[in-house]
């Protein structure tokens, strides 16, 4: 069954607020979007509605924790990353406190609330600050896992999440060993997903297997760090790639894999699939994912001209 | 425009934003709806602008810095032929030029982009910086939410507009008491507002921001006095007119149907007499 990674979040925050009486959560006035207001619910004695101040809630945070509690920050990703990025460097990363960044509605999941909305540059900016680790889930599971996660570390995460229910691929405990999780094993072409693009990957895939090509499907939910064994054996055996995510290919996961395989010293044929540098629209959200290239059809057209 | 004339553009207003809301099917009808009286009195009586001529620069300026209120923006602009009014019909659609927040990019007679809480105020700072530089007779007038004004940048933009004396920067709170996770009282109280601003230099009125005589005087108040910006602070009822979406906790983001939205203009217009 599809559940909306918005309440699989929602509902994981109240699982381990039971199990971490440290754990608080932080909201910016939409923990009815992003689903916060189900650990109000349960705990409100440790839920902070910080109102539409995202750099106070984040700075707040940094305070909390340092002081020994668990707190999750939750808003709109792109308001979250981009409003609150000073506050997540210099507060947050470089005194290495295990805050956890849940930026809700990531890439165009937020898909009627238009460009000012729409979060395509999150992944760039967190990825470049240092102690700072990023996930994009694929899935709830992975959401579910990612959180699961995060609360081990002793450092901060940006976990990038999404609006809408998608579909679920198959759950791996690779992940949370800081794996990317290998679906399908093949030798002829490499096509890696991050976050939601993993079920138009899978689709893509079997749409290329019954053309006669043998896909090599990894999901890397990891942006940072980056799984580069798994990714770079792969590469090195089909020396052709596709990468695909829900953001700019500038800067994001893309970027990710490609600086592996040039400091790697990797020869390969490479494609990244995502938005091409352009500030994205309004409208209906599946609508816009395939408009910015980012649907099963795009990935087999692309591929198919690669492998020939 | 006298002031029956005002209170039945402010009726067909309110129709238009909830007809092309209803068509998308869901939209900020709450914010949309409690700043009528004001846009209809700063376009139709107010504002020195000529739709014919949107680009004008020496023009009057408004920034809708609570962005998601755009849809009652475009329902004046449409009646007042910035645009055919056929574009309403696409609110939020796909390729459409009104999207659910304000785009100068997008849409004739949109000042400034918004969309992003905090910002359309610093930028009215400059707009109005720029309208003295230029050294226009002109002014820029700026809408905030009450929800909105918990960024700080909307403080800081307090501060410059003091310091460098922006009488030509007239701007409004839609203080309905409402934002989007509940009543702002609950989430974050905006304490001794009409202080607040005054103790940032600014000249402050508070009045009742669906009475048009009100909003007429303030403005000229605001008018009159010099050398400081002036913050009328506007008490208003989110989704006024909207009548299923008054007073009740949900109402930022409202779903409705076609025929929800003609029920409710019946209802609106037995309330007002008007059948
Ligand atoms: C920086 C930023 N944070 C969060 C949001 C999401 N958001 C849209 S409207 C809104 C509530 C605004 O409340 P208020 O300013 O009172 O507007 P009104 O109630 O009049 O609609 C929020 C949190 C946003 N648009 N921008």
């Amino acid at each position: 069954m599809e559940i909306a990674m918005r309440d699989a979040w929602g509902n994981a925050l109240v699982e381990k607020g039971k199990t971490h009486p440290e754990l608080v959560v932080l909201d910016a006035d939409v923990s009815g979007s992003t689903k916060s207001i189900l650990f109000q619910k349960e705990f409100p004695s440790r839920f902070f509605n910080c109102g539409v101040a995202e750099a106070n809630m984040v700075g707040t945070a940094a305070g909390l924790a340092s002081a020994g509690f668990r707190p999750v920050v939750n808003a709109f990703a792109i308001f979250l990353a981009l409003k609150g990025t000073d506050q997540i460097r210099n507060a947050i990363a470089y005194n290495n406190l295990p805050v956890i960044i849940a930026g809700a509605y990531g890439g165009l999941s937020d898909s009627y609330d238009g460009a000012s909305h729409q979060s395509i540059a999150d992944i760039a900016i967190m990825r470049a600050i240092p102690n700072l680790k990023v996930i994009v889930p694929s899935d709830s599971n992975q959401a579910e896992q990612a959180l699961e996660y995060a609360l081990k570390q002793e450092s901060p995460v940006y976990i990038r999440l999404n609006r809408n229910p998608m579909p679920e691929i198959e759950k791996s405990e690779e992940f949370i060993k800081e794996k990317a999780i290998k679906m399908i094993d093949g030798n002829d072409i490499t096509i890696i997903s991050n976050g939601i693009t993993a079920s138009f990957a899978l689709e893509a895939s079997k749409e290329l297997e019954e053309k006669g090509y043998s896909v090599e499907l990894i999901n890397s939910p990891f942006v940072k760090p980056l799984d580069e064994e798994t990714i770079l054996k792969s590469i090195r055996k089909t020396k052709k790639v596709i990468t695909i995510e829900e953001h700019n290919i500038i800067g994001g996961f893309s970027s990710a894999v490609s600086e592996s395989i040039v400091k790697n010293n990797v020869c390969c044929k490479f494609k990244a699939i995502g938005v091409e540098d352009t500030f994205t629209q309004t409208g209906d959200y599946k609508e816009l994912l395939s408009f910015y290239g980012i649907s099963k059809e795009n990935i087999v057209n692309q591929a198919l001209k690669i492998l020939n | 425009m006298n002031k029956q004339e005002m209170k039945d553009k402010a009726f067909d207003i309110r129709c238009s934003i909830i007809k092309s809301i209803a068509n998308c099917g869901s939209g900020h009808l709450g914010g949309a709806m409690s700043i009528v009286e004001l846009l209809t009195y700063l376009y139709y009586e107010e504002m020195n602008i000529d739709p014919k001529n949107p680009t004008k620069k020496d023009r009057d300026k408004f920034v809708c810095s609570k962005g998601h209120a755009g849809p009652a923006l475009y329902s004046v602009l449409a009646d007042l032929e910035y645009f055919p009014i056929e574009w309403l019909n696409t609110l939020n659609m796909g390729g459409t030029r009104l999207p659910s927040h304000c785009d100068m990019n997008k849409t004739p007679g949109i000042d400034f982009t918004t969309g992003s809480l905090g910002q359309g105020i610093s930028a009215a700072v400059g707009l109005a910086l720029a309208q003295k530089l230029n050294k226009f007779n002109s002014y820029t007038y700026v809408l905030i939410g009450d929800g909105e004004s918990q960024e700080g940048q909307v403080w800081e933009a307090a501060e410059t507009a003091n310091q460098w004396e922006l009488d030509n920067l007239i701007a409004f709170t839609d203080f309905n008491k409402q934002q989007l996770d509940g009543y702002v009282k609950d989430i974050l109280n905006l304490n001794k507002l009409k202080e607040r601003w005054e103790s940032f230099g600014w000249f402050v009125q508070q009045i009742d921001g669906h009475d048009f005589n009100q909003i007429e005087g303030a403005i000229r108040n605001a008018k009159e006095t010099k050398g400081m910006p002036s913050m009328i602070i506007l008490d208003t009822i989110k989704s006024k007119g909207y009548i299923p979406g008054e007073n009740i906790l949900e109402n930022h983001h409202i779903k409705l149907s076609i025929s929800d939205g003609e029920k409710a203009i019946e209802e609106l217009k037995r309330r007002e007499g008007r059948i």
